[in-house]
């Protein structure tokens, strides 16, 4: 029997509302499945499950507020018999010891509840309704009692989206310039060869089969990254774990402001055509609060482009765990010389930041050299 | 199709794109880009949805003269009638 649990969505999560149960008990999982909608500071993220079996209980209701570790569902292994009735103790035992048990919604109506806080029953439910912890509110009632009032008064003030992932961002840069030693590495890149050849794949073809540049770029990212070492995996406790896979995190500018990076999986085995679906997808998908959990917190290193008709270079900052970012300028043409020519070319500028503790300015520039050689062959990528 | 046909489909298109405009806020002049916020694949979006809603295929050399209702309208307009 295993008890799934709220995940951590990244380094500046510490908890989450559960606004969607997608399963419901007796179902059956499996890997990858999307089995409930969790409210972050960086919008709704549909989270995934990595076991498999039957879910045997739900331990959490709609409206939770939840910290990172929470149990939120009993799921019965594949082999696993159906449990005897009476069924086991309640799972939160199981529960990290750090999790506070938030006031937990249902029909119980005893003033003083397990958790120690006291409150009257319809302050209860409607901070479960609105999710709201009881343990942080200071009570007005008959001795200290949360009432009614108190909950309505700390409801007050929905929570502004763009505020939360405003917190979210200052939370995740702050960590990564306390702890990350940033180097930085800028690089012009001659992007003539892949602007000539997108025009002419592009001409031939209807705009829903269109690829953008910001397509070819990913690419190129990851093949480099792939073939590269000290720039792909995450850094955690005992040091710096190369990945196998690139798992390239896209940064996508949110309409009206704020920023999230979810990953695409795999993106080094991805065809131009599939990687060009792949952001699209993304892309509609971070606008429209509707990620994955997984897409979250499996990126290996980030890639954040400025827009065309954006600045030249950006030193960008690191995504913890993450050892790398590459930030992309917009494109624009520029004198370059070809031995005793001088001609006018598209160009870009590509900037590194990487981890110090994880790689050495060499390391860096073979790989923005990588970048390089793959945008000089458009038609091989 | 009329002119404001071709306005009313152009707007429904772009507010498909960026679901945070309201076709009453856009003006005529307003560009994709630097007004409106578009980025590159919103405004791949807004052709595709073009495309599919009026039959015509901007080449991306054309990209420039659906910028603003104002150049979008006229552009459309001949390539309907060619």
């Amino acid at each position: 029997m295993g008890v799934f649990t709220m995940p951590s969505l990244g380094a500046d999560m510490e908890a989450g509302r559960l606004t969607e149960w997608l399963v419901a008990p007796g179902e059956t999982v499996k890997r990858g499945d999307i089995v409930a909608v969790v409210e972050t500071q960086k919008g709704a993220i549909e989270i995934e499950i990595f076991e498999e079996g039957t879910v045997e209980r739900l331990m959490a209701e709609v409206g939770q507020s939840l910290p990172v570790g929470a149990p939120l569902a009993l799921i019965r292994g594949a082999g696993e018999a159906a449990p005897e009735a009476p069924s086991e103790p309640a799972a939160p035992a199981s529960a990290p010891a750090a999790a506070p048990d938030p006031a937990r919604p249902g029909p119980a109506s005893k003033a003083v509840p397990a958790t120690g806080i006291a409150a009257s029953p319809a302050a209860k439910a409607l901070a479960a309704a609105r999710g709201i912890d009881l343990g942080a509110l200071t009570g007005t009632g008959p001795g200290r009692a949360i009432v009614l009032a108190d909950v309505e008064a700390a409801g007050a003030k929905p929570a502004d989206p763009r505020a939360e992932m405003r917190k979210a961002i200052a939370a995740a840069m702050a960590k990564s310039k306390r702890e990350i030693p940033h180097y930085y590495l800028f690089h012009r890149i001659d992007l003539q060869a892949a602007t000539d050849w997108l025009a002419a794949t592009n001409a031939a073809r209807p705009p829903e089969e269109r690829l953008l540049m910001g397509a070819l770029i990913a690419r190129a990212t990851a093949l480099a990254a792939h073939a590269s070492a000290g720039v792909n995996g995450h850094f955690i406790a005992d040091g710096f774990r190369q990945a196998g896979s690139v798992h390239l995190g896209i940064a996508v500018a949110l309409r009206g402001g704020g920023l999230i990076a979810p990953a695409i999986r795999d993106a080094h085995l991805l065809p131009l055509d599939a990687m060009m679906a792949a952001l699209r997808d993304m892309v509609a998908r971070a606008r429209a609060g509707r990620l994955r959990s997984s897409e979250l917190t499996d990126g290996t290193i980030t890639l954040s482009s400025l827009g065309e008709t954006g600045v030249e270079a950006m030193a960008g900052i690191i995504y913890p765990p993450q050892v790398a970012l590459v930030a992309v300028g917009a494109p624009t043409p520029e004198p370059v010389a070809q031995g005793r020519q001088v001609s006018v070319r598209q160009t870009v500028t590509v900037s590194l930041a990487a981890d110090h503790r994880a790689s050495d300015g060499r390391i860096g520039a073979k790989f923005l050299a990588g970048i390089d050689r793959h945008l000089q062959h458009p038609e091989d990528l | 199709m009329t002119d404001d046909d071709i306005r009313a489909a152009y707007l429904v298109a772009l507010i498909d794109v960026a679901p945070d405009l309201s076709a009453d806020g856009i003006g005529p002049d307003d560009h994709l880009q630097d007004d409106l916020d578009l980025d590159s694949m919103d405004v791949l979006n807004l052709v595709a949805a073009l495309h599919k809603a009026l039959g015509v295929d901007i080449p991306e050399a054309d990209y420039p003269q659906i910028a603003t209702l104002a150049l979008a309208v006229p552009y459309l307009a001949r390539r309907l009638a060619a």
